[in-house]
């Protein structure tokens, strides 16, 4: 039996998604009904669990659809910008911020980033300043995933429905793909909170690593036509041009470049869903296996992912002009190429599920934050009762999810880029993180100094770059997100200097004698 | 130990600049270009590193809290 190309895929994306929602729903019927379970999952999660739940959260369309465009842009350097980087950064922020987090989340109650700083630096307008600032930095790493999902689903689906959408070539367009994935997201977000959130990404970062090791034995086996998979990696990786294989002449990859995009993984010490998975852990020791695996699984990805996207750019694949244009086409063009039907819609599921399991925690992070930052802390705790605050908290994740996904169609940027613009915003606020767990001196003015600093000059550069348009835009040949970590530190710690200390009391509840 | 893991942190994160391979366009095993060959092997060692951390530097005082949630939830 054959069916018209792109049915197949489409077919096994259908299940794949359905079988989501099963979970989402199936999880929902663990729901204790209050607002902790479904914002930390009444802190359940135990170490696997956490590890591939920050994991999922963490890799994103970013991880497989980036990873392999920027490799057939820029060549095999890009390992080194941020998959070998952030397996250095990413556990030494699980380590030194995530645990200390996790010990005050659960002695004072915290569920979000903005109580935590409002009581350690006495602000209650604090809240006010950063709340629009997360969010903000939020939806654009939001923006990321929805776009990928459409186009990745417009790229497998080619050819299934000639007379309908004859402008993707039969392909079902990125809208439609974006609005299911939106919908399937929502759907098991607002009916399983976070310990559905903690499931789905369990499942499906299972789900993305396993199909994007067997991605890259199906291409290694047969992109050079050879009979054995060695023949052909060896045909693959001599076809690779030679600026792909090296940095120098490279103008993403100058010395300073690549050395300050280390600073760019700090960005998760400042994720505010990423606050809110490590709040969910049983206790501290479940961080263990996160903190030591972490850097393994982010290699098991991304290694795979950058010598594809390598071999895409060698004379043994040729890549039509649309493809070409587009980075973000790159894998799903190559999967399609190489894979069978079958194969192929298993590989996509595994793509979209690396996007979604980032999607979910984003859509219930900022739901969680508006509803007790907002909505909780200026409406009066006793107003609401904690079934309300569950409603609350679902009414603004849909309202969020219409938001990015009406944002999603208006433009298009590098994945890429784009993300490494959000990810710099947030690094440039992780002084303010590691200074009010690490330095009494932190003073409410210093906080201010530093988140104003920060935004403004993400601002002033995310504008001089074109709004993420110039890939290549560097601060005197280093990545923007030097400065502007700079500038925040300095903020912070001179105003600090000058500033009155938050109260004795506050510094004992946050620096308590046995820990000095 | 506590000087040893944060040690090879620093070491971890000099090495990964790499710019001795910058212009280094070998194949390693005939397949892995040595850019990438050298940047997993950091990764390798991050996993090593933080392997280190966990056994011999963990903050033990965390194991208050955990031990005062564990009454809580008996009671």
């Amino acid at each position: 039996m054959t069916f018209e190309p792109g049915i197949t895929q489409l077919v096994i994306i259908s299940i794949y998604l359905a079988l989501l929602l099963g979970l989402g729903l199936f999880s929902n019927r663990l729901f204790s009904g209050s607002s902790k379970d479904y914002m930390l999952a009444s802190h359940s999660i135990g170490p696997f669990l956490l590890l591939m739940s920050i994991f999922g959260t963490t890799m994103t369309a970013f991880a497989l659809v980036g990873s392999t465009g920027e490799s057939f842009k820029e060549g095999v350097g890009v390992y080194g910008l941020l998959a070998s980087s952030s397996g250095i950064v990413h556990s030494m922020c699980f380590f030194i911020l995530g645990v200390k987090l996790w010990s005050f989340g659960r002695k004072y109650g915290y569920t979000t980033q903005i109580e935590f700083f409002r009581d350690r630096l006495e602000s209650d307008k604090l809240g006010i300043v950063m709340f629009p600032i997360l969010v903000g930095l939020v939806i654009p790493y939001l923006l990321i995933g929805v776009m990928a999902s459409g186009t990745v689903i417009a790229a497998a689906t080619k050819g299934a429905f000639p007379d309908f959408f004859t402008a993707t070539g039969g392909g079902v367009p990125g809208w439609i793909g974006s609005l299911v994935v939106c919908g399937v997201v929502l759907t098991y977000v607002f009916f399983g909170g976070m310990r559905g959130t903690a499931w789905a990404n369990t499942f499906q970062t299972i789900v993305f690593m396993v199909l994007g090791v067997v991605t890259f034995f199906v291409i290694a086996s047969r992109i050079g036509g050879q009979d054995s998979i060695w023949e052909n990696l060896k045909l693959a990786s001599e076809s690779i041009p030679r600026d792909k294989l090296v940095r120098a002449g490279n103008p993403s990859m100058s010395y300073l470049r690549f050395a300050t995009y280390m600073f760019v993984p700090l960005s998760v010490g400042m994720f505010p869903h990423l606050f809110q998975h490590w709040l969910t852990a049983r206790k501290a020791s479940n961080f263990k296996l996160a903190v030591v695996a972490h850097p393994l699984f982010i290699m098991i990805v991304w290694a795979p992912c950058v010598l594809v996207g390598a071999w895409a750019a060698g004379s043994l694949v040729e890549l039509p002009p649309p493809v070409k244009a587009n980075a973000n086409a790159i894998l799903p063009f190559l999967v399609a190429r190489f894979s069978g039907d079958v194969l192929g819609g298993f590989l996509i599921a595994g793509v979209l599920a690396a996007i979604m399991s980032s999607l979910d925690s984003q859509f219930l992070c900022v739901g969680t934050i508006f509803t007790n930052d907002i909505v909780v802390h200026y409406g009066g705790k006793n107003r609401f009762s904690d079934k309300q605050i569950v409603i609350i908290a679902r009414l603004f994740i849909i309202l969020i999810v219409a938001i990015t996904y009406g944002l999603s169609l208006l433009d298009y940027r590098r994945v890429f880029t784009l993300g490494v613009w959000c990810f710099s915003g947030f690094s440039a606020l992780f002084p303010l993180i590691l200074a009010a767990l690490y330095w009494k001196g932190l003073t409410k003015a210093g906080a201010y100094a530093s988140v104003i600093t920060a935004f403004g000059l993400w601002c002033y550069f995310f504008y001089q770059s074109d709004f993420a348009g110039n890939p290549h835009y560097n601060v005197l040949d280093m990545m923007p997100v030097a400065p502007m970590l700079l500038g925040s530190t300095l903020a912070l710690v001179l105003v600090s200097l000058v500033t009155p200390k938050p109260s004795e009391e506050t510094l004992q509840k946050f620096f308590p004698a046995k820990d000095s | 130990m506590k000087y040893v893991v944060w040690s090879l942190v620093v070491i971890l994160i000099i090495l990964h600049q790499d710019f001795w391979n910058w212009d280094n366009a070998n194949l390693v095993f005939g397949f892995i270009p040595v850019t990438l060959f050298y940047q997993v092997c950091i990764s390798l060692g991050a996993g090593f590193t933080w392997f280190l951390a966990v056994q011999f530097i963990w903050p033990e005082k965390l194991e208050y809290i955990e031990q005062l949630e564990e009454k809580q939830g008996e009671e």
